[in-house]
């Protein structure tokens, strides 16, 4: 018996108890105004840090021993498991997910006990208090319903094996980077409550906000993509996006975080849009934790669901409650309060960037409505029903279409009162670029003409080459870039380079299903693809059959590939991990099917063009965060003045 | 200002369709066995793999058939309510061992003790595909003419067998 099980739990137990700490320092110190018990709040903080991050060696600990006499190590490890997937188990079920949630909440807390300089420490101290609340719940959620330290007596004599559709690297870095950016959401949030409740919002906020929106952005971009690039070779059905309730739920964080950051610009630069960003930060937060509720309840099943308990539901349903029904009472109290300092012209960036959160906000709505659809219509027992792609490819393009056309338009904007002439001529020779482009590569390059993917091919060519009018025009004149500017390019760049993928990938694919016996070949797309052999092969802890197929093309080998159909032998589950060759303008994806019986096996072929780009375009998305929150004027200790006025466009 | 509290109300309207939604069960797939005749087996004994376990057996009686398997971890969780049952002594309990290993099994009624009346042994797991078997555990509540009465997938637990299970066979006595 290993006690370091136990001294986990106790740790997450102190931790619990130095989150309430906090929360009572933090809130209480900063309205009776007492310094030390403010500075206490830090401390608390910091403690809390080092016991979650304590109690989750623990459990990492019994993973890697290989500790049966857990209940949560029997249910999700097993000794033939490989080191790595031994380490990544830790968070590849529900108890240790949220283990891991409260850890990156932990790590974002004490990020804002350290750089806070900009800040009073009256309104840092509201900040961490709020999280300290946010933190107790959690803690009490993991420590009451979930408790991953839980003893199974007597010991299991071997594990039930992680569940297989984890163990592939793309989904061990998954959960952290994107519970990175769910919880970094309630960074933005706490400051949004803080504001409120001191009844004061000035360019000073919004500065220090942005730089946290934008660290969760980044990381929520990343973390779906990886999701999505896992889902593609993983799945075996050559699909990146499912619309499933659960991609859903990490999809619509992304929305609102993405209208929040432009929404903050405003409030920084002009003091406009003051209890919108309020809201925003607020929903935000409560979406991702929303997402939490939705997948962890058991309210909407999806093949992501792989725990629902009701008591849970219904403690996170409290949870859910008291933080979002309390910040956004809170909101329809105080928000009157939060006064904008300016107008603003029809024709400006403000108009722009305020079209631009309608729409993003319409569509992370439009979204909300599906993925709850099928629970509204149960509740009011009208039947058992499920939304699915059809409803959201068409009702997302909605509000999408509209914004990128705006977007290639509205970066060029000025403040105030925009006038286009000096840039009118840049922006029709980006759309003629466009539009010959596109032109070509619906009808002489793929030769089928398709008006939606003309159209989509024209806005994703006309975003792509407005974002670097900019620099190329400043780059011209000899200006210097700022970190704002490339920030701001690089990530619409990365939005056109991801919709000419989109665009294409869905217009374009050529997929075929057919049976093939050994050294029989089929022809896609001037591929030929060769069924070479079928064999037996064995991992650390699955048996497979793995098929060789040779691709040529004009006579020539272009490549060889080995899908492969795994059987896990503790779970028994099959797998499709599917043979590709990437390549930036194209990949040939290949997964077998079922043993047809004779050798014959069904395969499934497809060639995917420009599929990369969806991908490459989300990480450029990604960089351009990156180099958004290095730019100086975050770190720069400000004094707090009156939004400035800026007539040139500058980083958003 | 009202239009501020607009944000809350919606919330609010939000949290009663949860409330409602948690109290029902999304992944309680209604089986399409229920009010149907149980499927038909004929398989060996663990106790004793010369004897033959049979659905014959029990007609005439209202039974539980319990799926298990010795390498499932809930099982093991669910083995002591099970035994609890067992010793009330009011419905007898049938094993169905799913996919496993003959000679684990029997370790397995040895070490824990045997809440079964018989163990049918589904080796390669024919007859839990008959039964819609998602996974391992799950029980069967079969009544004197063979029609199932109610399914529960997942572990069993003291709760659910006196709210779920009882008045389901009180009801029919």
């Amino acid at each position: 018996m290993n006690m370091s099980v136990e001294l986990g739990h106790f740790a997450l137990i102190l931790a619990f108890t130095l989150a309430l700490a906090q929360a009572f320092l933090g809130l209480v110190g900063s309205f009776t105004q007492r310094d030390h018990w403010m500075a206490a709040a830090r401390s608390a903080v910091a403690g809390q840090l080092v016991f979650i991050l304590f109690s989750f060696g623990c459990l990492t600990a019994a993973f890697l021993r290989n500790d049966f006499s857990v209940l949560y190590v029997a249910n999700n490890s097993n000794t033939q498991l490989p080191m790595f997937y031994r380490f990544a188990a830790v968070w590849g079920a529900h108890e240790g997910s949220l283990l891991l949630w409260l850890l990156i909440l932990g790590g974002w807390s004490a990020a804002v006990g350290v750089f806070n300089r900009a800040m009073s420490p009256v309104f840092t101290a509201k900040v961490l208090g709020i999280l300290g609340l946010i933190s107790a719940g959690f803690s009490l959620f993991i420590i009451t319903t979930s408790n991953p330290f839980e003893r199974l007596l007597p010991a299991a004599l071997q594990g039930a094996d992680l569940n297989p559709l984890l163990q592939d690297p793309a989904l061990v870095a998954h959960p952290p980077m994107l519970y990175t950016g769910y919880v970094g959401l309630a960074v933005p949030f706490a400051c949004a409550v803080a504001a409120l409740l001191e009844g004061k919002l000035d360019a000073a906020w919004a500065r220090w906000v942005r730089p946290w929106a934008t660290v969760s952005w980044l990381f929520l971009t990343l973390g779906i993509s990886l999701g999505s690039f896992w889902a593609y070779y993983e799945l075996g059905w050559g699909g990146w996006w499912f619309w499933d309730p659960v991609e859903n739920a990490s999809f619509m964080p992304w929305l609102m975080c993405t209208a929040l950051i432009h929404s903050l610009a405003v409030t920084e630069k002009r003091g406009l849009f003051k209890s919108w960003t309020v809201l925003l930060a607020i929903f935000g937060f409560s979406l991702s934790l929303l997402g939490t509720f939705l997948v962890r309840s058991g309210v909407l099943v999806s093949v992501h669901a792989f725990a629902s308990d009701p008591s849970r539901g219904l403690f996170i349903l409290a949870f859910l409650t008291i933080c979002i029904g309390g910040a956004l009472s809170l909101y329809g109290w105080r928000a009157n309060r939060l006064k904008s300092d300016a107008g603003f012209a029809v024709v400006s960036r403000e108009s722009f960037l305020l079209f631009n959160n309608v729409l993003l906000v319409v569509a992370a709505g439009l979204i909300l409505l599906g993925t709850l659809y099928p629970l509204f219509i149960d509740a009011l027992n009208l039947g058992k029903i499920s939304v699915g792609p059809p409803y959201f490819s068409v009702v997302f393009l909605i509000p999408m279409l509209p914004l990128v056309l705006l977007l290639a338009v509205g970066m060029h904007a000025g403040w105030k009162q925009a006038k286009f002439s000096h840039i009118k001529k840049s922006l029709l020779i980006a759309l003629v670029l466009a539009a010959i482009f596109s032109a070509v590569m619906t009808m002489l390059v793929f030769k089928r003409f398709s008006l939606l993917c003309f159209i989509g091919l024209i806005a994703g060519g006309w975003v792509l080459l407005s974002a670097i009018i900019e620099p190329i025009s400043r780059f011209r004149a000899g200006h210097s870039l700022s970190p704002g500017i490339v920030a701001m390019s690089l990530a619409h760049l990365g939005v056109g380079v991801f919709m000419l993928g989109v665009t294409t990938v869905s217009t374009y694919t050529i997929e075929k299903d057919m049976s093939l016996s050994n050294g029989q070949t089929a022809e896609i797309s001037g591929y030929q693809f060769t069924l070479i052999k079928t064999e037996q092969v064995t991992g650390p802890n699955y048996d497979a059959i793995q098929g060789t197929v040779k691709v040529t093309r004009d006579g020539k080998e272009v490549t060889v590939l080995y899908p492969q159909k795994r059987v896990y032998r503790v779970r028994t589950s099959p797998m499709t991990e599917a043979g590709i060759d990437a390549h930036w303008q194209r990949d040939l994806f290949v997964a077998l099917g079922d043993d047809l019986g004779n050798g014959v096996w069904s395969v499934r072929i497809q060639y995917k063009p420009l599929v990369r780009f969806i991908w490459l375009g989300t990480v450029i998305m990604a960089l351009g965060g990156l180099i958004g929150v290095t730019d100086r004027r975050y770190r720069a200790k400000v004094v707090a003045q009156p939004a400035e006025t800026v007539a040139a466009p500058v980083g958003v | 200002m009202w239009k501020f509290l607009l944000p809350a109300t919606f919330f609010a309207v939000l949290v009663g369709f949860f409330f409602v939604g948690l109290s029902r069960d999304p992944s309680q797939v209604p089986s399409p066995l229920i009010g149907k005749p149980a499927p038909a087996y004929t398989l060996p004994k663990v106790e004793d793999p010369a004897q033959k376990v049979t659905n014959a057996d029990f007609s005439g009686k209202k039974h539980l058939v319990n799926v298990w398997a010795t390498w499932c971890v809930e099982c093991r969780k669910e083995h002591a309510v099970l035994l609890e049952i067992a010793r009330q002594n009011i419905v007898p309990i049938v094993g169905l061992d799913w996919k496993d290993d003959l000679a684990s099994a029997q370790q397995w009624l040895q070490q824990l003790g045997n809440p079964y009346v018989a163990t049918a042994f589904d080796e390669e797991g024919r007859v839990a595909i008959d039964f819609g078997v998602y996974g391992a555990p799950e029980t069967f509540l079969i009544d004197e003419q063979g029609k199932v009465l109610h399914k529960h997938i997942g572990s069993l637990s003291m709760e659910i067998w006196t709210n779920e299970f009882m008045p389901i066979i009180q009801g029919g006595k």
